[in-house]
């Protein structure tokens, strides 16, 4: 199993993990983007793709 | 075995000795950079780091264990190439041997040759420009920024938030017109007037006056305008002069096929990010440099595999390159995203809000949507973004 971590005191909404990966990320209420649980390994390109992504660098994928 | 060396500090470079690792590739890796700091995260440098201040270490990229052995060095600049002796020359005499290259020595600011005073001029690239400029921009005072591009927008935007007097002047009819067409740019000036911003647009700057700083700028209509500080955000020079003398086509950055290889015979040579004049099968066969953030780091992904599979033996992947080219842009409290190249439009058009609140704005080809670009409207970007990377490659 993955774990994907957003930095929220990081994240700014920019949604661009979403925008890879919209099963792996949304925004909540806040505009602030909350990782999926339960994502298997062979997700592992796709989440650390979303996390080269990030504006903020805000991901972490472990 | 001399291994990789990878020209140039920035993040396509990190991206390429990241991917040649995820791809295999073990020997020794060199990056050989010419800034101070390890690789770092340039767009805030114009928004949230002008702002409140340029701290370099908080702006690094986080690295990939896997990169732990690259010998990273810094303050280094390469001076001349020659890739049929495989070896790199440095400004203090250094020779650096390659067995493949990676050019990733990306652009610098475009500066125009007018005369007067120089100090006080600025640009705004690195690290080390953003911490100069912040020294300078205070309440009141006189800020003439030449270029209307996104940077030169979010240099007024963040200059405006620290009370400084922002004229933008450029030889362009619109800010940001280019890319976004007429009606979104000609709203969005609007809303910069709103909050202070003069433009003087259809001009350029004939020269500066002053002693030996700059006190005013001098139009080509002969007005004169108050500046303590002046930023020049006229676009950009790719960094290629190194690479002179290999019989490489450098007219516009370097070319390269859709595997980043660029052609030549006498070595394994790969380019990435702004420097790369690179085919997008998403927008038809002609190459181009794309000097969007999301480039070095689908270049750099790309460059990696190749010359894995090279130095390997084997030949590279020929699957067409068909990353979705993305920027953002923050001005006040708005948020403008992309995903396309909304700038080969032949058609636009409004289809959700209203200009002058949140909305999306289409850009179509003969083929397609080709762009879209949203302001405050983020995930619902989402089907677009799909639309465009269901094109049919060219």
């Amino acid at each position: 199993m993955l774990t994907i971590v957003v930095d929220r005191a990081k994240c700014e909404g920019y949604g661009q993990c979403v925008l890879e990966s919209e099963d792996l990320f949304e925004l909540d209420d806040d505009g602030v983007s909350v990782p999926t649980s339960g994502v298997g390994d062979e997700r592992r390109d796709d989440a650390e793709r979303a996390a080269d992504m990030c504006p903020m660098q805000a991901i972490t994928v472990s | 075995m001399n291994g990789v060396v990878v020209a140039g500090g920035g993040l396509g470079a990190l991206r390429t000795a990241e991917s040649l690792r995820a791809s295999g590739f073990a020997g020794p890796l060199t990056v050989i950079g010419n800034e101070d700091s390890m690789p770092y995260n340039r767009p805030p440098l114009s928004k949230g780091a002008l702002l409140n201040g340029v701290d370099v270490e908080a702006l690094e990229f986080p690295r990939k264990s896997s990169v732990d052995d690259v010998d990273w060095m810094v303050n280094s600049t390469i001076t001349k190439t020659d890739l049929t002796d495989r070896l790199l020359t440095l400004d203090t005499g250094e020779a650096v041997p390659f067995d493949a290259l990676v050019i990733a020595t990306g652009i610098r600011p475009r500066r125009l040759p007018f005369p007067g005073p120089t100090q006080g001029r600025f640009v705004l690239r690195t690290a080390a420009d953003a911490a100069a400029v912040r020294a300078r921009l205070r309440r009141e005072l006189n800020l003439v920024i030449l270029g209307s591009g996104f940077l030169g927008c979010e240099v007024a935007a963040t200059a405006r938030a620290l009370g400084a007097h922002v004229t933008v002047i450029a030889a362009d009819h619109e800010p940001m017109v280019r890319p976004l067409g007429d009606e979104l740019s000609s709203a969005l000036r609007r809303r910069h007037e709103a909050q202070g911003v003069h433009f003087r647009l259809g001009h350029t700057i004939e020269a500066t006056n002053g002693g030996d700083q700059v006190r005013s700028v001098t139009l080509d209509d002969g007005t004169e305008l108050l500046a303590d500080v002046l930023i020049e955000a006229v676009g950009s020079v790719p960094n290629v002069e190194w690479l002179e003398g290999n019989g490489l086509d450098l007219s516009d950055g370097v070319e390269t096929d859709s595997a980043m290889r660029v052609p030549t015979e006498l070595a394994p040579v790969v380019a990435v990010g702004d420097i790369a004049r690179h085919p997008n099968a998403l927008f038809g066969s002609a190459p181009r440099r794309v000097e969007h953030w999301s480039i070095p780091t689908e270049t750099g992904r790309r460059a990696g595999q190749t010359l894995a599979q090279i130095l390997r033996g084997e030949s590279p992947s020929e699957a067409p390159f068909t990353a979705m080219p993305s920027f953002w842009s923050d001005q006040y409290a708005l948020r403008i995203q992309s995903f396309g190249m909304p700038g080969l439009a032949t058609d636009i058009s409004l289809v959700d809000g209203d200009l002058n609140g949140p909305c999306i704005v289409e850009y179509r080809d003969p083929l397609g949507l080709v762009g879209v670009v949203g302001i405050d409207r983020t995930s619902d970007l989402i089907p677009y973004r799909k639309e465009i990377a269901a094109r049919s490659h060219c």
